[in-house]
């Protein structure tokens, strides 16, 4: 009975709770782009770039308020510099939108104008980022690191298996609830949200029924901008920060959405965590979990591996080309591609 | 947006800026490297104009997918990955030990491998649709125990071998000139795979797909070290020009060098570099003849006709999905070819260095600045743009030294902004990218 | 009016009017420029020459927003629904422009096609196509326009829902709205009108009562197939 529970515990620790943050963290990037998709239609190549470079004004603005000696301890002090990263991200977006975007809006553009348009913009906040707080892994988080500890967990229970449960893993959870309920809210019950819908579905009515399609690119923009950076900065709380990395996290992202069924926001949060979730438990080495499930003579020599893991990014994009084969619209019946 | 492909991007631009005569744009291209050979060095202009030809190539490849069809291909860099494979595999010397080690073991691998993808597609065929899940899913679980079966044991052995020097099978040991041609059959045939899967879905889908393809291309090339060493790279591949110490030992170089008064070890490095450029202007001319006849015949006006109004060419009983079949293979063999080109002239195969950036995005600012559709275009945006790739450092730092010249040594800004001028050179690429989307967007030579 | 795409006049002074209450109907072989005609009349056309008035002000200046908003409510003939939406939400759409309480018109709609106040939790994709139509209708009238227009209403839908949908146009009629509607089923169309034109080539070939033009013999003979 000891050996289940210590094998439970072990996938809690290694593969549930991380599984989770780290879903929960493409969940948030992957609805930014879906609603960029459902109302710009195009697929945001920068979409990666801009959640780094709120997170980079969040950072900036952490390490200022730490040497002022700002603090909210135990909760980390970059949670009262995200607010000013958000409005960074949004400001930029919505510059952006103006000054490049619109134009191709009022041209009626092809989508893949606007996404050759969108790597312009991926190598311009690419320079930004890089140039300003330059190419270096960062890390930022301070506060209390744990809710508890493997070794506490150890201690309390009597367990061999520790379980670690970090306070970033709990924010990003905990956050990304939140804001999931408020935008589902926000797209079923408000006036503004039924009109981002309605946008989406149909574009021609929603321009007869009176919608402003300017002020719902607008939204659109505050919303995913905002999503990006929040993201960045959990993801960042929780793993560390680095240029290349976030701009890695576009794929998993854009495979989050696509696999969930792109234009859907259920299926942008589905996709997430099936991506993350892949990733972790692919790579996962079971020889432990098996080392207490089995008896000593069946105990498995290597380590149980199903990939290497090296291969943790690679593995969503064979979901992702998986999923287009055989379902292309997704779990959740997006748009058709 | 009833359009899917839409290749000249549509979108008027002002009349007011005139297109420059392409020799026009070509001559000022030669003056710019020229500048570069007076002011900094001969070896670093010829340098830049060896990559020049590489990128355009590459940027060829690419124009023969969007231009002529209007396909998004985001996975240049595994493509060209690929073409740097194709070289190791072709002239590293077979390493016979790591071949008795676990060679058979490897081929057995390959062998069930192939036989579980075999028995999928058969039983796919066989059976029905509710069954045929469950008899699918024990064929995949059992082939892909017996490959690990096999496979596991070779890597340990093959990468147990001697892992400081080698730990990976080798190649053929052949001339590396071959593994430009085995680049292309290898590029072709992931083509032929990725074109099978993912070339029905809409332009951007695809894009996404194929960079997402481009990674796992990286990855494979990264983690299986008994292939290519992955990132512990394969370096001193064979060259197929002479050794700049080999031709200072030849007497009818020391003469030559005598006879126009240079140094013999710089005029070395100059002949070698010479000796690239002349092979690879041979295989630039060669391909663009190809893709200038290919554009003009029939099949290209065909081309084109799809591209610009697929569902009439549909109607009209085109078959528009093997048409791209084939223009996305041509492309991509284009760009296998240019990879193996690019690995043979850097001597070494280093898998860490391919990144999307570099290699992906950077050839797509070179197509439609160069002006997608016209194979002219697409050799002068390669060459303009790596140029400025090259050239934004060096410049930047020049300016940051300018700007920065009233401030202290060790100011920290002044320190920051030299260290960061660098990434200079990104903002530039995304700033042309912009300018040209929007002033120019049919590139500085157009599709005629 | 006289308008048309790109160098191509479609419409040659072709002139349409309606009244309050009335229900005009425009009919005319395939590609006579009706839906055309539509199109001007709502501003998705650059008009050459001629004007577009509401109510004797001149409208013709208008985006088709505007003019939504000046009272002309629109039924298009194709993807006139917001199929992910509930249809309490389209109807709510369709309010979009309203600022003030438009509950009394979402229940007059109700009262009007009482199976859409059944089914208003449902999303308007998995209606049926006649229950589709009577949302896209219901759609149009909640800003309570002046004008209703609809393009072809009746197109894809069978005989009986065809009759009923004629019935609510009428129902409409008389609330004092006016009706243009431009149809493919000229006969059923011209029997419930007060008024019809028939449209040949972009100009008004006949126009007169419905009665009367389905009385008369030429127009019996080319437009109604006998």
């Amino acid at each position: 009975m000891e050996d289940v529970l210590n094998a439970l515990i072990l996938m809690t620790n290694f593969v549930l709770v991380p599984g989770m943050a780290y879903g929960a963290q493409l969940a948030l990037g992957a609805l930014g782009i879906t609603l960029i998709f459902s109302i710009l239609r195009f697929a945001n190549f920068a979409h990666g770039d801009l959640m780094a470079f709120g997170t980079m004004i969040t950072i900036l603005l952490t390490w200022w308020l730490q040497g002022a000696g700002f603090s909210i301890a135990p909760l980390p002090t970059a949670l009262l510099a995200l607010p000013f990263g958000i409005i960074a991200a949004v400001t930029f977006s919505l510059v952006i939108d103006r000054s490049i975007y619109r134009f191709y809006r009022q041209q009626g553009a092809a989508p893949v104008v606007f996404v050759m348009v969108s790597l312009g913009v991926m190598f311009t906040l690419n320079a930004i980022v890089r140039f300003v707080v330059g190419t270096e892994d960062r890390r930022f988080i301070d506060g209390e690191r744990f809710i508890i500890s493997a070794g506490e967990f150890k201690s309390i229970t009597g367990l061999a298996e520790g379980l670690a449960f970090r306070q970033s893993q709990a924010l990003t959870v905990i956050t990304a609830i939140i804001l999931v309920v408020a935008l589902f809210w926000f797209l079923q019950k408000t006036r503004t949200g039924k009109a981002m819908r309605a946008y989406s579905d149909n574009e021609d009515l929603a321009l007869l029924s009176g919608i402003n399609p300017e002020r719902i690119v607008m939204i659109t923009w505050i919303i995913a901008a905002s999503l990006a950076t929040i993201a960045g900065v959990l993801y960042g709380l929780d793993k560390s920060f680095k240029p290349f990395t976030y701009f890695q996290l576009l794929l998993p992202m854009f495979a989050a959405a696509i696999v969930g069924g792109i234009g859907q926001p259920v299926g942008a949060i589905a996709g997430g965590f099936l991506i993350a979730f892949s990733e972790v438990t692919v790579t996962y080495a079971y020889k432990r979990f098996l080392g207490h499930l089995l008896p000593e003579s069946l105990a498995p020599g290597n380590l149980v591996q199903l990939l290497s893991t090296d291969y943790k990014f690679a593995v969503s994009f064979v979901i992702l080309v998986l999923v287009l084969l055989v379902r292309p619209t997704g779990i959740f019946r997006g748009r058709v591609l | 947006m009833s359009k899917t492909n839409v290749a000249a991007l549509d979108i008027p631009y002002p009349t007011m800026i005139k297109t420059c005569h392409p020799i026009f744009l070509f001559v000022i291209m030669g003056a710019l490297i020229a500048v570069v050979g007076f002011y900094q060095s001969w070896s670093i202009a010829l340098a830049i104009l060896q990559l020049c030809l590489i990128s355009s190539i590459m940027a060829l490849g690419v124009n023969i997918q969007w231009g002529y069809a209007g396909l998004f291909n985001a996975g240049i860099m595994g493509f060209a990955a690929l073409g740097g494979l194709a070289a190791v595999l072709v002239s590293v010397p077979p390493v016979k030990e790591a071949w008795a080690a676990g060679g058979v073991n490897i081929v057995l691998a390959a062998v069930s491998g192939l036989a579980t993808i075999g028995a999928v597609l058969f039983v796919r065929a066989r059976i029905e649709r509710p069954f045929r899940i469950l008899a699918i899913t024990p064929i995949i679980i059992i082939g892909f125990l017996v490959v690990r079966w096999f496979f596991d044991p070779a890597v340990e052995a093959i990468e147990g071998y001697n892992a400081a020097h080698y730990g990976f099978l080798g190649g053929a040991g052949l001339p590396i000139m071959f593994s430009w041609i085995l680049g292309g059959a290898f590029a072709a045939g992931a083509a032929w795979l990725v074109g099978k899967t993912v070339l029905r879905l809409r332009s951007d889908y695809l894009a996404i797909a194929t960079l997402g393809i481009s990674e796992i291309v990286i990855a494979v090339l990264k983690n299986e070290d008994w292939l290519a060493r992955g990132v512990k790279n394969v370096t001193g591949l064979p060259r197929p020009v002479p050794y700049e110490v080999n031709l200072q030992k030849v007497q009818w170089f020391l003469d030559l060098t005598a006879n126009l008064g240079a140094d013999a070890v710089s005029a070395s490095s100059i002949f070698v570099k010479i000796c690239y450029i002349f092979l690879f202007l041979l295989v630039l001319a060669a391909l663009m003849w190809l893709a200038n006849t290919a554009l003009a015949s029939p099949w290209g006006r065909m081309m084109r006709a799809i591209r610009d109004n697929r569902d009439a060419a549909e109607a009209m009983g085109k078959d528009v999905t093997s048409r791209h079949l084939q223009v996305f293979i041509l492309g991509s063999v284009v760009v296998g070819i240019a990879g193996a080109m690019l690995t043979t002239l850097e001597g070494q195969f280093t898998p860490g260095s391919y990144q999307p950036l570099r290699f992906t995005f950077l050839i797509w600012v070179m197509v439609i600045v160069g002006g997608s559709g016209n194979n002219w275009g697409a050799v002068l945006g390669g060459f303009i743009i790596w140029f400025i790739w090259i050239e934004a450092e060096p410049v930047s730092l020049w300016l940051m030294g300018f700007a920065t010249s009233s401030l202290d040594t060790d100011s920290p800004i002044r320190n920051h902004l030299i260290e960061s001028a660098p990434h200079f050179r990104l903002f530039l690429m995304g700033a042309i990218l912009l300018l040209v989307l929007r002033f120019r967007p049919r590139g500085l030579i157009p599709e005629e | 009016m006289r308008g048309g795409y790109g160098s191509v006049d479609i419409l040659k002074n072709c002139t349409i009017a309606v009244d309050k209450g009335e229900v005009v109907v425009v009919v005319g072989p395939n590609g006579a420029g009706k839906s055309t005609a539509l199109k001007a009349l709502l501003g998705m056309l650059p008009l050459r020459e001629g004007c577009v008035k509401l109510d004797g002000i001149d409208i013709t200046s208008l985006a088709p927003q505007d003019r939504v908003a000046a009272g002309i409510g629109v039924v298009p003939q194709v993807a006139n629904i917001f199929t992910t939406l509930t249809v309490q939400e389209n109807l709510e759409m369709g309010a979009y422009l309203r600022t003030d309480d438009f509950s009394h018109s979402l229940e007059h709609i109700y009262e009007l096609f009482p199976v859409l106040k059944e089914k208003r939790n449902q999303f308007a994709g998995e209606l049926s196509g006649g229950q589709r139509q009577q949302v896209a209708v219901g759609r149009a009238l909640m800003l309570e326009p002046r004008v209703l227009m609809l393009d072809e209403p009746t197109a894809g839908v069978s005989p009986i829902v065809m009759d009923e949908l004629f019935d609510r146009v009428l129902d409409i009629a008389t609330t004092g709205i006016a009706i243009l509607m431009v149809e493919q089923n000229a006969r059923q169309a011209l029997c419930i009108s007060d008024r019809g034109y028939v449209l040949v080539q972009g100009q008004n070939r006949f126009s007169d009562s419905g009665s009367a033009l389905l009385a008369n013999p030429e127009v019996r003979t080319s437009f109604l197939g006998g």
